[in-house]
């Protein structure tokens, strides 16, 4: 371990300041190879792609050069941190990095650190100029990213998680004149009411195909990608609204083919997608009414590794457009499906839920009422 | 003296003797030094962890292999401390974070941001990342999944994580979006086959094909496993006969012994006993799962198809329960009981058809 960290901090104990490595970070970003998805991350919110409302209201404060709490939900890979960066750099310039205090679960331990942290942090003062002299708002943003605002939620678990929520709320109630908070999570639920009615909330939404498409194509362009129209479009299904997972998929298949054009049949073996024709043939064997034979299928499944989740969401596409069962029989299933995704979640075994889910299929498919 | 799985271990993509495609695939990945997060997943025994260390030596050279083991404190906040131990070398760090249980999120946050801020300074390397293999994430807390999040993204430029699990369902949705999935499928039958015709052929034996099959057939397509059943078996009986036991692990046969206790009786006293031995399995640290698996699958067998599809209910019904509580025996026994009550009263059921 300490020739692993060789040169850097010799201990624990001892830890750079996070404003010392994440500027030393940006700086080196310039000669690096960068991944593509912290390349192309939008500067200044005119780049942010899709979230027109929040764009809206956001340039709106901008004339004004105040801004309220903000609280932004959505799925991953939608512009929620990318919004807030880029708004902070609009705001403050060069100096963005030290108006904003980014928490999260993991650089902070424990409920005084944390509170000790964004106190200091609100009675620093800011200034209502730039070094250059230009005009910038006086006030600093806290970012509450996904794990800080984790540590703010309430699982019933953790006892300390509601004691940091009440204080959050607390400091939001007294309002201040140098501090903004801007919340970050997936789902908003876990946030308690007299915090999310403090803020101004913003829906993040899944990025629509022709906005990705879009960016995919100026990506291609810049990085002097060729791919394949069809590719294209199955890139931006797989993706399923997730910008960051779409261009994490393009760049992999751009390092694959080197200077060849990206063809569809590239994408299967990288995207985590299983191929159709095995999804058919779980259902034709569902059809057969042999426990048997499903049992020896799911194994095969699992043998070649197909993620449960992935599974049930390709069965689920399939068997919507299925003429031969009836409503009852969809109903059925689906209510099924629901119920296993959620055992997934839980961190139920993928055999014996994927068992139990095609057991109901079959049942459905032989013996039930359309 | 080290063990086949070890000895003949591949160290290099070029080298790896399945998925060849996915080989090629990974070197060009790597090859520009810009390369995502990466997820790795599949079946255990599929050799997940070997195919990361051919990518490490691919990224870093035969440096990758001097690896030291080391024992690491870490406090938490309420001052506990945690020992965990990690596997590095001078340019990765191996850590299986759940060793440490609940307290996960401590290592993650640790480690995380210790090797995350600590720039390489050996330019000879050329790589400007360390990469830190975390295995088993689908043992993580939620807690420790959300402090890897921002992490992932803001350390990029000096860290690259590999993530690698059995079951990507656990994985939150975020942590997902974050990597690239890589799916290595385990090896099929014949390609197990293959290897361990080469392996004997490499320790100056020679095995017999239907030999070969007979162990990769009972492998369950895990060529750790049908490894060390192979060396097992060379122990116990060389030359090689075709019509040789392949010998089953002690714990496989006290739990196929145990099904067959449950379908033979259903009773009161029964469940007792069968109580004893699951708790027996549990504390040889046998998985639940693996425990329910194979019950499901050995007591189906005696079922008509109707009572198949109930019990494959009841089973994934009780494991999911199992996973979302503390104790798994409860829910262990819990559907022993069940079994037996639906089981006797299918069985009565038939007597009466009879008369
Ligand atoms: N609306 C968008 N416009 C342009 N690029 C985007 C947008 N959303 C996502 N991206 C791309 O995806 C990457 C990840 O986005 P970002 O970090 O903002 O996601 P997020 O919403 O915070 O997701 P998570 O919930 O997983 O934290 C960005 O670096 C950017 O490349
Ligand atoms: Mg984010």
């Amino acid at each position: 371990m300490q020739a692993f960290l060789k040169g850097g901090t010799s201990s624990f104990a001892s830890k750079p300041s996070k404003e010392t490595a994440s500027s030393s970070g940006r700086s080196q970003t310039k000669k690096k190879p960068t991944p593509w998805v912290e390349k192309y991350r939008p500067r200044s919110v005119n780049d942010v792609a899709h979230q027109d409302e929040v764009v809206a209201v956001l340039k709106k404060s901008l004339h004004g050069g105040d801004l309220p709490n903000l609280l932004f939900y959505g799925p991953p890979g939608t512009g929620k941190t990318s919004t807030i960066l880029a708004i902070a750099r609009d705001l403050f310039g060069d100096m963005f990095r030290e108006r904003i205090l980014e928490l999260n679960a993991s650089d902070e331990r424990g409920i005084n650190v944390i509170r000790a942290k964004v106190k200091n942090f609100s009675q620093l003062t800011a200034s209502g100029t730039r070094p250059d002299g230009r005009a910038c708002p006086p006030f600093r943003i806290v970012i509450l990213d996904e794990g800080g605002l984790h540590d703010f939620s309430c699982p019933d678990a953790c006892g300390h998680a509601c004691i940091l929520q009440a204080a959050l709320r607390r400091t939001m109630e007294k309002g201040s004149k140098t501090t903004r908070f801007c919340l970050i999570c997936n789902y908003v639920t876990r946030i308690i009411e007299p915090i999310t009615s403090r803020c101004a909330k913003f829906r993040f939404k899944p990025i629509i195909a022709a906005v990705l498409k879009e960016r995919l194509e100026a990506i291609c362009k810049a990085e002097g990608v060729l791919c394949d129209e069809k590719a294209l479009s199955e890139i931006i299904k797989i993706s399923e609204g997730d910008m960051r997972k779409a261009i994490t998929l393009l760049q992999s298949l751009a390092r694959l083919r080197g200077s060849e054009e990206i063809v569809l049949s590239d994408i299967v073996d990288i995207s985590g997608v299983v191929p159709e024709d095995v999804i058919d043939n779980l259902i034709r064997v569902c059809h057969s009414d042999s426990y048997d034979k499903l049992d020896s299928t799911v194994q095969e499944l699992m043998a070649e590794g197909h993620s449960a989740v992935q599974l049930l969401l390709q069965l689920h596409d399939k068997l919507v457009e299925e003429d031969k069962l009836g409503d009852n029989q969809k109903s059925v299933i689906f209510e099924k499906i629901a119920v296993v995704d959620k055992c997934l979640m839980d961190g139920a075994d993928e055999y014996l839920q994927m068992m139990a889910l095609c057991t109901v299929i079959m049942q459905q498919i032989c013996h039930a009422d359309k | 003296m080290s063990l086949w799985v070890d000895k003949y271990r591949p160290t290099t993509l070029q080298k790896l003797d399945y998925h060849k495609d996915q080989a090629v695939h990974l070197k060009k990945l790597v090859q520009c030094g810009d390369f995502p997060h990466l997820l790795v997943y599949g079946p255990s025994g599929a050799g997940k962890k070997t195919r990361i260390m051919c990518l490490l030596r691919e990224l870093y050279g035969a440096g990758v292999e001097k690896l030291r083991i080391e024992h690491q404190t870490f406090t938490t906040p309420s001052k506990k401390k945690i020992e965990i131990s990690t596997i590095a070398s001078n340019y990765h760090i191996e850590v299986n974070p759940s060793e440490a249980g609940i307290q996960d999120r401590v290592i993650i946050q640790e480690l995380l941001k210790t090797v995350a801020q600590t720039n390489q300074l050996d330019t000879s390397t050329q790589k400007d990342f360390k990469v830190i293999v975390l295995t088993e994430v689908d043992h993580l807390t939620k807690d420790a999944q959300h402090a890897l999040r921002r992490t992932m993204e803001k350390y990029m430029a000096t860290c690259r994580v590999i993530l690698c699990c059995n079951s990507t369902s656990k994985v939150i949705p975020a942590i997902r979006s974050r990597c690239l999935g890589i799916r290595v499928a385990a090896p099929s039958v014949d390609e197990i086959c293959q290897i361990l015709q080469l392996t004997c052929r490499k320790e100056g034996l020679t095995i017999p094909r239907e030999f070969a099959k007979k162990i990769a057939t009972k492998s369950d397509r895990n060529l750790r496993r049908a490894l060390l059943m192979c060396e097992a078996c060379k122990v116990q009986q060389y030359p090689f006969s075709e019509d040789q036991a392949v010998a089953q692990a002690d714990w496989e046969v006290y739990l196929r012994e145990t099904a067959n206790m449950i379908g033979q009786e259903q009773s009161r006293k029964r469940l007792v006993e069968v109580r004893a031995r699951l708790y027996e399995l549990l504390t040889h640290c046998i998985p639940p799962e693996v425990i329910m698996r194979v019950l499901l699958q050995e007591l189906v067998a005696n079922c008509d198809g109707q009572l198949k599809s109930e019990v494959t209910q009841i089973a994934a019904y009780y494991e999911h329960r199992l996973q979302m509580g503390q104790k798994a025996i409860y829910h262990l026994e819990a559907f022993v009981a069940k079994f037996m009550s639906i089981y006797k009263r299918f069985l009565e059921e038939g007597l009466e058809d009879l008369f």
